[in-house]
């Protein structure tokens, strides 16, 4: 598989093995009196090797669909199946256990322990996924290269740029070979250029192989992706696939 | 399992490292706690054994004829009107005895003593404890001899000028050379030639130095200093797993010496060591409980402190807890690195209350060597299994807490 995309008219690829399936899911927040309505049945299929946006204003949902397809979250009503298993009845430790080997996690705010050099951040699914120390380090040290970071592996996140830190987090995102990439917001807090940077690196990841999910309300950032899922008060408007 | 508790303890040395002032400050009680709580076991501890080596030089088979009882002494205006215990009492004593079958006593030794001062060449010392007694001295006595011999029974019952002096007696008034067959010179002018020296026994619960004594026949002693003063008679016990029986038939022989009808109160007392045995236990229980009392209230207050600062650690880094919650740590992976952060603070606070420990135990056995004052492995291991305890209990709580914590409000948490 060629480490970069091509440029032109990008390849059509056959669709995968079906990874998350959604059907009519709700979520109720209580909030004192008041019930919100996060989400007001949702239905989505996402298969291997795809490259989505989810969109929305604030309030759309869009957060709630995220946690939950994150398995952060349980839905109130409705069916979730990840990789065939049913994520709804799932304890914590199981749902642990998913976002640990099946997802990997970009946030906006890149979440790097701030105390732990970059390989030490990389570890870190992979410590709780209970990998040997020497296996662990050499597949942190892969994911960094991969990022293009190999040459920072033992830097801080404060001796690294926000780019580069961002690259530690899609690193960390990486390691364990997670079956999807759930990035929110990945480039709020760069700036355009370093932004460019990065959506150029999940068009690498896409073209390895990778079935991605960002979170986005930007246009320029939902437009790199092949299908874009738009919400709206806790309902899909629109799904397409470019 | 175990990866998730390397990482746990690297995190909190970690923490420890970044607020090493804070997580001191907090531990201040727990280090209060470790140091009253090994404080109090060495003090019990240096108590035993210097109780212990006092009642050996008492000798523990040992039985003691005296006009007073050692202890509880209430209406004492009984014990006043009592006759003084005669050395002489010691021969119809022991002849008892030899003509009991199957006595469950051995030998009635008569010791008498006062205070004097003790002169040699140009040298003197006051307060030393002059004792009369007899030949059969050397089968109940502790002792042992540094060099020479305690004076035979000939020398004994010819009243002989002969003593045999104590470690401190003989090494004052002779520094530097053998006090053996030289001459000293007893209260009133009269001159003793030693025969032998004692080893040294040390002090008597710190009160009263068996170094500091003299013995002399007797019959010396009755003539220069006179015997209605009385003294007192140390017996024997053939088996000292017998010392009730044993004190029974003492108690008849003595009534039958002094002639002591029936119905009437002994006017004597048979002292033991078990007495001072009853003495100490109090004591023991006083130092134990004002310890516990201490260690309970400063390891209290110190789990409080430890409490409040993991909820602070958990509250400072909610997100990073939404974080590696994200990444795939379980509920128990948190849990235990919080419960190990409270841990940690609590076994350095247990650490340098154990270092504290060592040094009062240093500094106190240099200024009194003769306190056995030691820092035992056993309470080192307390104080670290107490350290242990207290930061699982201080950090239960708040771990618990930050393990339950919902990853999503966690994650959004700033």
């Amino acid at each position: 598989m060629s480490a970069v995309a091509p440029a032109g008219p990008r390849p059509v690829r056959p669709v995968g093995d079906l990874v998350i399936a959604i059907e009519g899911v709700t979520k109720l927040y209580r909030m004192g009196t008041e019930t919100i309505h996060a989400l007001r049945g949702v239905s989505l299929e996402i298969h291997r090797n795809e490259y989505l946006a989810v969109m929305g204003p604030s309030g759309s949902g869009k957060s709630t669909l995220m946690n939950m397809l994150g398995c952060l979250d349980t839905p109130t009503a409705g069916r979730y199946e990840f990789t065939g298993k049913n994520v709804a009845a799932m304890s914590d430790d199981e749902l642990a256990e998913i976002r640990n080997r099946e997802i990997g996690f970009v946030f906006q705010t890149f979440n790097l322990l701030p105390r732990a050099d970059a390989l030490r951040n990389v570890e870190l699914p992979l410590v709780y996924g209970g990998v040997r120390p020497e296996e662990r380090r050499e597949r942190a040290r892969q994911a960094l290269e991969n990022v293009g970071l190999g040459d920072r592996v033992h830097h801080r996140p404060n001796e690294l740029s926000g780019g580069q830190r961002q690259r530690v987090a899609i690193a960390r995102a990486l390691v364990n070979r997670p079956a999807i990439i759930l990035a929110d917001e990945p480039t709020g807090n760069l700036d355009s250029q370093t932004g460019v940077e990065i959506m150029a690196l999940f068009e690498e990841l896409y073209a390895q192989g990778n079935t991605l999910i960002v979170v986005t309300h930007e246009e320029d950032i939902a437009r790199h992706a092949r299908r874009i899922v738009r919400l709206r008060d806790g309902l899909i408007e629109s799904d397409r696939t470019a | 399992m175990a990866y998730e508790l390397t990482e746990s303890f690297r995190i909190a040395f970690e923490q420890l490292r970044v607020h090493k002032l804070r997580s001191v400050l907090t531990a201040l009680g727990v280090i209060i706690g470790i140091v009253a709580v090994t404080l109090m076991g060495t003090a019990i501890r240096g108590i035993d054994i210097g109780f212990e080596n006092s009642m050996a030089m008492l000798g523990n088979d040992i039985l003691y004829v005296q006009k007073w009882p050692w202890f509880n002494v209430e209406d004492w205006w009984n014990y006043s009107n009592r006759p003084a215990v005669l050395t002489r009492l010691s021969e119809p004593l022991n002849r008892i005895i030899a003509s009991t079958p199957n006595s469950e006593l051995e030998v009635a030794v008569p010791i008498a003593g006062m205070s004097m001062t003790v002169k040699a060449g140009g040298n003197q010392l006051g307060g030393v404890q002059v004792g009369g007694t007899s030949a059969d001295f050397g089968r109940i006595m502790v002792a042992d001899f540094e060099t020479g011999r305690l004076f035979t029974a000939a020398e004994a019952d010819a009243g002989r000028a002969v003593c045999v002096l104590g470690y401190d007696v003989a090494h004052n008034l002779f520094p530097g050379r053998s006090a053996l067959d030289q001459t000293v010179q007893l209260q009133g002018g009269h001159n003793f030639t030693v025969i032998g020296i004692l080893a040294r026994q040390g002090d008597f619960l710190g009160l009263i130095s068996f170094d500091n004594q003299a013995l002399i026949p007797l019959r010396a002693y009755n003539k220069f200093y006179g015997w209605r003063r009385g003294g007192e008679l140390q017996v024997k016990v053939k088996d000292k797993t017998r010392m009730p029986q044993a004190i029974d038939e003492l108690t008849g022989d003595m009534r039958r010496v002094r002639g002591q009808l029936p119905g009437e109160r002994d006017n004597f007392s048979i002292n033991q060591q078990d007495a001072f045995r009853e003495e100490l236990a109090p004591i023991r229980r006083g130092i134990a409980l004002g310890g516990l009392f201490v260690t309970g209230l400063a390891l209290f207050v110190g789990a409080i402190g430890i409490m409040n600062i993991t909820f602070v650690s958990v509250k400072e880094r909610t997100k990073e807890i939404g974080t590696r919650k994200a990444l795939g740590a379980r509920r128990r992976t948190i849990l235990l690195q919080f419960l190990i952060e409270a841990v940690s603070i609590c076994l350095v606070g247990g650490a340098i209350g154990l270092v504290l420990t060592f040094g009062v135990c240093l500094a106190v056995g240099r200024m009194m060597p003769s306190l056995p004052f030691q820092l035992s492995p056993g309470l080192v291991l307390i104080g670290l299994a107490v350290s242990v305890f207290t930061g699982v209990f201080a950090g239960f709580a708040p771990a618990l807490g930050a393990s339950r914590l919902d990853p999503v409000e966690a994650l959004r948490y700033e």
